[in-house]
């Protein structure tokens, strides 16, 4: 930015006052201009907000753990086969007998890398109380929600937690989006 | 090698137990910790390590390119190019020719030479191959280096431990597994057996109530059938100064015959119903309806009193629905084919079937040709000369202890117990009792490490020194007849039952020539507990093991000249037997080894 010459700096001096004092909005430019960290240098509120979106879309988020639990259902209990299969041209029955080997290794697998529990250890239909500063992020409460806490109402569905997880750890190199590689089965020679 | 000093004792005992089909490895801190399990990393699937209580012992050398490099990768082994364990024993089951299974078997049979490389058996010349004691040190090295991992302060040779082996190993096969334990960087594990370690799990369990639970002159019988083995073993309850001594008193022979082959013969069943209703199963299928088969056989023995368990076998391809082959396996199904497949009511008197010789005998692994186990049992407590009470026909046990995956099931228990009750009690005895409460997968590592405290701090310990009895062969002074080779005697050199630390001489006076190569013809025997040193019997009645070698290096000028020598017999404090030729009236003395060569 240019200085300004002397005459132009002695115009200003004396003109300055008298917008300052009859233009709100000019007394507010020149404040912002007075504040401590210059205007200038500090990026515009807009494009700022468009930098951090950048960042976080940049930084892939790990979805390997993700791609883990599909491919370990997949290996398991051939979970996304039976997910990608149109079942109307099937009879119950045969859903049924596909759906044993999908339960079976399915349920192995979530034994295997997850610990679950109840996150309520009441019966289903049993009647619950809910103190005042109850978890919410533990117990949704539906229905008749009115007035405070304490609630009183019936256990609809115990809801689950995981306790503890114990995926694999992927080797370097490994490309965790093939959760299920072709198989070529090889003849005798 | 890491000294340790002997008033800064190791930090924790560590348990190992080298299985034919899993090892597993527990540990324990002092002085009163609790018993762990160690969870062992291995490849679950290329390019994923994931954590198991059991270590599938398996090794599998793929093709050159079969999986993308750096998928086989260990945290502690970047660049492994195979796989041992879970994923091994998974992509194994499709391909055998490149897989090595029950290596430890392999380990105790003398028809081949067990430090060659001979594993995968029979698979194709670009295989890679190596040794069963290569590959039992493969397993070890994987359970060691998974400890390491998890305790980078206490490396395993600065710890106590113990490594279990079956009873029934000789003096060979127990020698072979420390040799592959010390390849694996163990610094001389002390040996045990894998049914005493499971007692030794029992006792642990019920250190408050045994003593009300055993009283003098019980017999337990440690029954142990696991994925590919069956042992037995007799445990005495003695007295000794007012207080319950516990004595190993037999051990039976190594019988391949376990949980696998009752899913096979499960899984052949259901093979042989879908065919004749006209489907025929390819190799895929029948490898799916063998786990089917497993899934099955747990459900229908189990608590449940279930009576029926679907089979659904799904196609391989991406089209899951629609072409699922189904059947039932039922209750009779599972009564007919395993409970009296395998245990069947027999009388005491039975023995296994023993079929007429074929001309050529294979080499591979010496399986029985009787699959009933209940048989193997009564040849176990009939043994000549075991029975232990006027009136008595055979050992007759008052308490059962159960080990090994196959005898978790109640309907499998009750049947021995049902067929030993009915032996016993037509001879005036009563029923054993069940000693319940161990885990069946876990109890013999756990077993070990329990051990290996008792070693240290003191505890109940069950005696009973080596399990077998072991002779050289001496030729006759007879003259000589042309083509009759020359007859031999077989002389009693380690009597069973000498405990560790021990060591006996051969009276006899042998000559043996400097500068040659020396061998004797070496036996064992499980069976002859009342031989004593340098008793003289027909090698007929015995089990020849790997010839005993050593040469004597000559002195300068001194070739040829003869040295008399006796025999020395010594079992070592990990718990293996050291034969020594010891000069007469001279201090030298000449290590014997064995000449695991085979083919003998």
């Amino acid at each position: 930015m240019e200085p300004l010459g002397f005459a132009a700096r002695l115009w200003l001096a004396l003109l300055l006052p008298w917008r300052v004092l009859f233009d709100g909005v000019f007394a507010a430019r020149v404040h912002t201009l007075d504040a401590p960290a210059p205007l200038a240098v500090a990026p515009p509120a807009a494009p700022k907000l468009e930098v951090r979106d950048a960042e976080v879309i940049a930084a892939p988020r790990d979805v390997t753990p993700a791609l883990q639990v599909l491919a370990v259902l997949q290996r398991e209990g051939r979970f996304v086969d039976f997910l990608q299969e149109d079942m109307s041209s099937f009879s119950d029955a045969d859903i049924g007998a596909a759906a044993r080997v999908v339960h079976d290794g399915c349920a192995r697998a979530v034994k295997q890398y997850f610990e679950l529990r109840a996150v309520r250890s009441e019966a289903e239909g049993a009647a619950i109380e809910l103190p005042a500063g109850y978890d919410a992020s533990r117990v949704r409460v539906t229905g008749n929600v009115t007035g405070e806490p304490p609630f009183r109402g019936t256990l609809a569905h115990h809801g689950w937690r995981v306790e503890e997880v114990r995926l694999p750890s992927t080797t370097a190199g490994h490309d965790p989006k093939i959760i299920a590689p072709a198989e070529v089965e090889l003849g005798q020679p | 090698m890491s000294e340790r000093i002997d008033d800064e004792p190791a930090a924790y005992t560590i348990g190992i137990d080298l299985g034919t089909t899993n090892c597993a490895l527990a540990y324990c801190s002092d002085p009163v910790a609790p018993v762990l399990p160690l969870a062992i990393p291995q490849i679950v699937a290329p390019g994923e390590v994931g954590e198991r209580a059991l270590l599938p012992s398996f090794l599998y050398f793929p093709a050159a390119g079969q999986f993308a490099a750096g998928s086989l990768a260990l945290p502690w082994y970047p660049n492994a190019r195979d796989a041992v364990g879970s994923f091994a024993r998974e992509q194994g089951a499709s391909t055998p020719a490149r897989l090595v299974s029950s290596a430890k078997s392999w380990l105790s049979h003398s028809g081949v030479d067990r430090n060659g490389e001979i594993l995968p058996w029979q698979s194709p010349e670009e295989v890679p191959k190596c040794s069963p004691v290569q590959a039992a040190a493969r397993y070890l090295g994987h359970l060691r280096a998974a400890w390491e991992r998890a305790h980078p302060d206490a490396p395993v040779a600065e710890q106590d431990v113990v490594l279990t082996v079956p009873a029934s190993f000789d003096a060979v096969a127990r020698e072979l597994t420390k040799a592959a334990a010390m390849l694996a960087g163990f610094e001389a594990p002390t040996l045990l057996e894998e049914p005493q370690a499971a007692m030794y799990d029992w006792l642990a369990q019920h250190a408050d109530t045994w003593r009300q639970q055993l009283a003098v002159d019980d017999v337990v019988l440690v029954v142990d059938i696991g994925g590919g083995t069956t042992d037995f073993s007799l445990i005495a309850v003695g007295q000794d100064d007012g207080s319950l001594v516990l004595e190993r008193i037999a051990v039976g022979d190594h019988i391949l015959l376990g949980g696998d082959n009752m899913d096979l013969a499960l899984a052949f069943t259901v093979q042989a119903r879908l065919e004749a209703e006209g489907t025929v199963l390819d190799d895929w299928q029948m490898r799916a309806v063998t786990h089917a088969a497993r899934a099955a056989k747990e459900t229908l023995l189990g608590d449940g009193g279930t009576d029926s368990c679907p089979i659904s076998i799904v196609s391989r391809g991406s089209r899951l629905i629609g072409n699922t082959i189904r059947t039932t396996l039922s209750r009779a199904d599972v009564d007919a084919v395993l409970v009296e497949g395998f245990f069947p009511v027999v009388e005491a008197s039975a023995r296994p079937l023993v079929p007429k010789r074929a001309g050529f005998v294979a080499l591979g692994l010496p399986y029985p040709s009787d699959a009933a186990i209940t048989r193997h049992l009564a040849a176990f407590l009939g043994r000549p000369r075991a029975a232990n009470k006027p009136g008595t026909t055979f050992v007759h046990p008052t308490a059962i202890l159960f080990n090994g995956g196959v005898t978790q099931s109640p309907t499998i228990r009750a049947r021995i117990c049902e067929v030993i009750t009915r032996w016993v009690s037509a001879e005036g005895g009563t029923a054993p009792k069940v000693l319940a409460g161990t885990d069946a997968e876990l109890a013999v590592a756990r077993g070990a490490a329990h051990y290996a405290r008792v070693r240290r701090q003191g505890g109940v310990r069950i005696k009973g020194g080596t399990a077998q009895s072991h002779y050289v062969g001496i030729a006759r002074a007879e003259l000589v007849v042309p083509g009759v080779p020359p007859r031999i005697d077989a002389v009693c050199v380690a009597p069973c039952g000498m405990e560790e630390g021990t060591e006996i001489e051969l009276p006899a006076l042998f000559g043996l020539l400097l500068g040659e190569e020396v061998s004797f013809r070496f036996f064992g025997s499980s069976t002859r507990r009342d031989d004593v040193v340098g008793a003289v019997v027909s090698p007929v009645e015995l089990t020849e093991l790997s010839p005993l070698e050593t040469l004597l290096p000559a002195p300068e000028g001194k070739e040829g000249a003869i040295v008399q020598v006796r025999l020395h017999a010594r079992v070592t404090e990990v718990g293996t037997l050291e034969l020594s030729a010891v000069e007469h009236g001279g201090g030298q003395r000449w290590k014997l080894s064995f000449d695991v060569r085979g083919g003998g």
